[in-house]
């Protein structure tokens, strides 16, 4: 009896301090039933793969908006590999230009969503990200 | 699986991680996996902490996981949130107190959603627990849901417990409920620093005096306390939980917390308690392997549709629960 549950990283890297889209997509998560892991404010990228290491999360779900994005998200997918999660997805919200998106999804991220994004569409994707 | 286990004990964090979530999933293999691991625990001092939302018990524990780092000792710590009866799903937060834990490789801290128990663990924290203590960490830390006043599972899995209150959350008659109070090894009154820390304390010790009587004598017209002569031992059966103010934000008194957990620890070891806490939680272990192994081996050879049948025959309010279950569970 298998009784494996979706488990996510909410984090967010970097100094800005507006975690209130990260938690609006925490607990619309928790109620699709995932396990979310939020670990609050002022994260640095080795923070966040010690915490995606140890929880032995499915996905990690970055909220950025102060722009530092090309610096901080590649680092954290860069550290993850490191330590041999090469299967964690990574997903990106915040603010982020449209011409660094491509930059991203080439990176390694899974998925970015700038503001208006539902959580139907971030549920339905992480669900995706998982079967294939 | 095995080459999971190997790893696991020889120090991999990922291989480590890997295994506590098949072992939470259930997973093919999992049991195995504790079963090969079984002969290496037990070495571990397993330590809980407990109280209800709010009293600082994630702090608390941050705090007493740098402080054992200090005395060179590694730490994992199994934190426990609960999840929504609703959706299954959960927010695990305590992580947000223990960022300065990040960076140590000396300290694992793993998250652990309740998924459906109410006694303020998960149905694999022992499990887990025991994982770590394979994996050669010197404490273990648990970290309760915060539920209140039944979450007293942990005393049966923890060394040592600790009862973490804060000031201005009830009366003195809080105090002398039945339940939490009751399996504090010690009681921490946290967020000293509040306004009613003294109330809660003076609660506390008048509870902990009704438990623990003092012997007095009818001397001179007056009730007085006999006093121990200096060379008399101590009864050593008799552990009475000291109350340790701290402030878990800036630390204080942590370090003295700290000291009165390893008193405790020893205090077991002296009075050969921690072999029968070893025992009873051994025998609490196989009674729950026992009914599950019953219970699995038995609703696996129920058909799904007759046991809707009874369900709607209960509902219909024309068999009981009680003898739907002698029926199911005497059938041919």
């Amino acid at each position: 009896m298998n009784d494996k549950k979706i488990r996510v990283l909410i984090a967010k890297p970097g100094l800005d301090g507006h975690d209130r889209g990260a938690k609006v997509v925490a607990r619309a998560l928790r109620d699709a039933g995932m396990e979310v892991i939020y670990t609050g404010l002022r994260q640095t990228p080795h923070m966040i793969a010690e915490a995606a290491l140890q929880e032995d999360v499915d996905v990690v779900g970055i909220s950025i908006l102060s722009g530092a994005h090309m610096t901080l998200v590649p680092k954290v997918i860069e550290l993850l590999k490191a330590n041999g999660q090469t299967d964690v997805k990574v997903f990106v919200g915040g603010i982020v230009p449209n011409a660094d998106i491509p930059l991203l999804l080439e990176s390694g991220v899974n998925h970015v969503y700038g503001p208006g994004a539902s959580t139907e569409e971030i549920i339905h994707d992480i669900r995706t990200s998982m079967t294939v | 699986m095995d080459l999971l286990v190997e790893k696991a004990i020889k120090g991999d964090r990922l291989s480590l991680s890997r295994l506590l979530s098949s072992i939470e999933n259930n997973s093919a293999g999992s049991q195995q996996a504790l079963d090969a691991l079984f002969p290496l625990a037990g070495n571990a001092h397993i330590i809980g902490v407990t109280g209800s939302p709010g009293t600082g018990k994630s702090s608390l524990v941050n705090r007493i996981a740098l402080e054992y780092r200090k005395r060179r000792q590694t730490v994992a710590i199994i934190a426990v949130d609960p999840s929504s009866p609703f959706s299954g799903g959960a927010i695990l937060g305590d992580r947000i107190r223990m960022k300065e834990l990040s960076g140590d490789t000396g300290v694992f801290i793993r998250s652990v959603a309740s998924r459906g128990s109410l006694g303020g663990l998960s149905i694999s924290t022992a499990q887990i627990s025991s994982v770590f203590d394979a994996a050669g960490y010197d404490k273990i830390l648990i970290e309760t849901v915060g539920a209140g006043q039944s979450e007293v599972e942990i005393a049966g899995l923890a060394h040592t417990t600790l009862v973490v209150e804060a000031p201005g959350m009830g009366d003195d008659i809080q105090a002398i409920k039945a339940g939490i109070l009751e399996i504090a090894d010690i009681l921490v009154i946290n967020k000293a620093d509040r306004e009613g820390a003294d109330q809660t304390e003076l609660a506390l010790r008048t509870m902990l005096e009704l438990d623990h009587p003092k012997p007095k004598i009818f001397h001179h017209a007056l009730l007085m306390d006999v006093v121990p002569l200096p060379d008399q031992q101590p009864d050593e059966s008799l552990w009475i939980p000291p109350i340790v103010k701290t402030i878990a934000t800036n630390g204080t008194n942590v370090e003295e917390l700290t000291n009165r957990i390893e008193i405790h620890r020893q205090y077991l070891l002296n009075t050969g308690f921690w072999a029968r806490r070893d025992s009873e939680r051994i025998l609490h272990e196989l009674e729950t392997s026992i009914k599950q192994q019953l219970f699995q081996g038995f609703i696996s050879g129920i058909e799904p549709s007759d046991l809707l049948d009874v369900v709607q025959k209960i509902q219909q309010r024309t068999l009981s629960p009680h003898n739907a279950t002698q029926i199911l569970i005497n059938r041919p």
